[in-house]
């Protein structure tokens, strides 16, 4: 029976198209990229070699510092926000809820779906200072506060695309988190409330453990997208005002195309290359040590 | 607490947790109280979620005059639905629309086949490094979209076809294909290998046993993978903004981008009335598919 499922003809009609594809357009840009490092211009003005001078730029570059550490503290806060509250929300799902959740479920979904540009131009209005108040400020001014100039400062800024990045995607979390919890069979979760557990108790003992794969493959899920934002900062912010609210994908994408510098727009990607696959590479570790306890 | 027990539960002090349904007042009105947290958390959580989009709908109906002078959640003095028209021409929304629809059907159709396919044969079939061509494909899911444009702007240009559809659909279709051949090959492991083996007595390839057993055999996991796939490639802007930068080419995000700069920074209404009517067309597609969705895309992410 081997040599029918080892069908050469076979292997090659049905993987040959997805492997050519995935290896001109993923796998050879990837080392394209790399070489390019090397020089700087673009496709239009024409390359010229520079030997390691990019990475030289790359370490004394000042906003490549501001991009990193937004793009670290932009990930880091981001994926427990979604973690955290899309437990919050699956708990709420499976345990209050219970039956009648659908409709909740549904309706928190919903703007998972909708397009990040779309949500951004909502949010620069909600958020708006000039030249009239959005709704944010007009409340807090009903409840006699001043009104705030949101996007007009970098810490500011960076709450509204929090809050934004958080409206748009714990319906997510949530649906994910709360899959994960159907796996936890009722029947110990009666047992242990028999025995006496109290609701805390429950949690901290049965529930939060029990949780803990399910928490793990979304925090996965999560720093992998976060570490990547692009859209909803370029489209909120535009990664301003000045640099401020600049991760390292969008300082790429300008230095590449509008300061027309290939070289060193593939040597930011570089760095931001290596920081996915440093987090790839530590969950993976930390993954193996969870399934040999 | 001031509970009124009857005097049976009194004498014996133990709540007669075993009859819910003889509740005296004072237990009836417990539970009411208890339920209070929930239901403000539940109508924290829809008006969170739903009163922007509601906001988002009253203001694309307001003239200019209208949003500058009032508070943005009154209603419309009149009802302006002619927002939706201007919105509609001046955004360009036919072109974007239809230009984001001949991005990504091709791009779906493929990564489906070419997925569907692959995975198939790193599944089913058997032969050497298998296991390694699975992982390399899965290392796609960690390359940011950031490291693999230069050289394919560069290529592209060079062989002329930066100015067409071509560049977004190779580049969808290829960096939609990791997560789709892994969720194919996960969902494939489930199948026993026999029933493709005993296609082959009949007289048919191992091929042949793909497209008429394989394939329909993942009618959902197609459906699953169009899903999950027709959101990421539906709301990508990195691509779409590098080789949809050309006016024709537009997508429906960079238009609404290039609209909400342009145009809609001094017309508030037809630029609130131009992400309702991107914003509704989600909508509709939402109403009959939503569970699907949800599931399908919450599959996406675990099998990711």
């Amino acid at each position: 029976m081997k040599s029918v499922l080892g069908d050469r003809k076979a292997i090659t009609l049905l993987l040959t198209p997805a492997l050519l594809v995935y290896t001109l357009i993923i796998l050879v840009p990837v080392f394209w990229s790399f070489g390019l490092t090397f020089f700087t211009g673009s496709v239009l003005t024409g390359f010229e070699f520079t030997g390691l001078k990019n990475f030289q730029r790359l370490l004394g570059d000042p906003y490549v510092w501001d991009a990193f550490w937004f793009t670290v503290k932009y990930a880091i806060l981001m994926t427990l926000l979604q973690v955290v509250i899309g437990y919050g929300l699956a708990l709420l799902y499976q345990f209050v809820l219970r039956r009648s959740s659908v409709l909740v479920r549904t309706l928190v979904f919903f703007p998972v779906v909708l397009p990040t540009v779309a949500i951004a131009i909502l949010y620069q209005k909600l958020f708006q200072s000039a030249p009239s108040d959005g709704l944010v400020n007009e409340l807090l001014v009903n409840v006699g506060l001043q009104s705030v100039d949101w996007l007009g400062a970098g810490t500011t800024a960076f709450v509204v695309i929090v809050i934004m990045d958080v409206w748009r995607s714990v319906g997510f979390y949530g649906v994910l988190i709360f899959s994960g919890l159907l796996d936890i069979p009722d029947d110990i979760i009666e047992s242990a409330r028999i025995d006496g557990a109290k609701s805390f108790k429950l949690f901290r003992h049965i529930i939060l453990p029990m949780s803990l794969p399910i928490l793990f493959a979304s925090f996965i899920f999560s720093i992998n997208g976060t570490i990547k934002v692009f859209d909803s900062v370029f489209a909120l912010t535009g990664g301003g005002p000045g640099n401020s609210t600049t991760p390292l994908t969008l300082y790429m994408y300008r230095t590449a195309f509008q300061y027309s510098d290939f070289g060193y727009g593939s040597t930011i990607a570089l760095l931001l290359t290596i920081m996915c696959l440093v987090v790839t590479l530590l969950i993976f570790r930390s993954s193996r040590r969870d399934n040999t306890v | 607490m001031t509970t009124t027990l009857d005097p049976e539960t009194t004498a014996v002090h133990t709540p007669r947790a075993f009859e819910p349904h003889h509740r005296t007042p004072g237990q009836a009105i417990a539970h009411v109280l208890r339920r209070i947290p929930t239901w403000i958390t539940i109508a924290f959580l829809l008006l969170v979620t739903l009163y922007p989009l509601f906001w988002m709908v009253i203001n694309s109906l307001k003239t200019n005059a209208d949003f500058l002078s009032n508070p943005s959640y009154a209603f419309p003095e009149e009802w302006h639905w002619d927002n939706y028209v201007i919105a509609w021409e001046t955004g360009n929304l036919a072109t974007t629309i239809s230009n984001s629809l001949i991005v990504t059907i091709p791009s779906l159709i493929l990564i489906v086949l070419l997925g569907t396919a692959a995975g198939y044969a790193l599944e089913i079939l058997v032969f050497k490094g298998r296991a390694m061509v699975l992982l390399i494909f899965l290392a796609g899911i960690m390359i940011p979209g950031q490291m693999i444009v230069l050289p394919l702007f560069n290529a592209f240009f060079k062989l002329g076809i930066n100015n067409s559809y071509l560049p977004m659909i190779l580049i969808y279709t290829a960096a939609g294909l990791p997560l789709t051949v892994f969720m194919m090959a996960t969902y494939f492991r489930a199948i026993p290998r026999e029933i493709f083996e005993a296609a082959t007595i009949d007289g048919a390839s191992m091929t042949r046993s793909f497209f008429a057993i394989g394939f329909p055999m993942m009618r959902n996991a197609v459906i699953t993978v169009a899903i999950v796939q027709f959101f990421l490639i539906w709301n990508d802007l990195l691509i779409a903004l590098i080789f949809g930068g050309k006016r024709s080419l537009n997508t429906i995000q960079v238009g609404l981008l290039n609209f909400s700069g342009e145009y809609g920074a001094i017309n508030y209404g037809p630029l609130f009335a131009a992400i309702c009517i991107t914003t509704f067309g989600i909508l509709i597609l939402y109403l009959f598919l939503n569970q699907r969705i949800m599931k399908g895309l919450a599959a996406g992410a675990v099998k990711g």
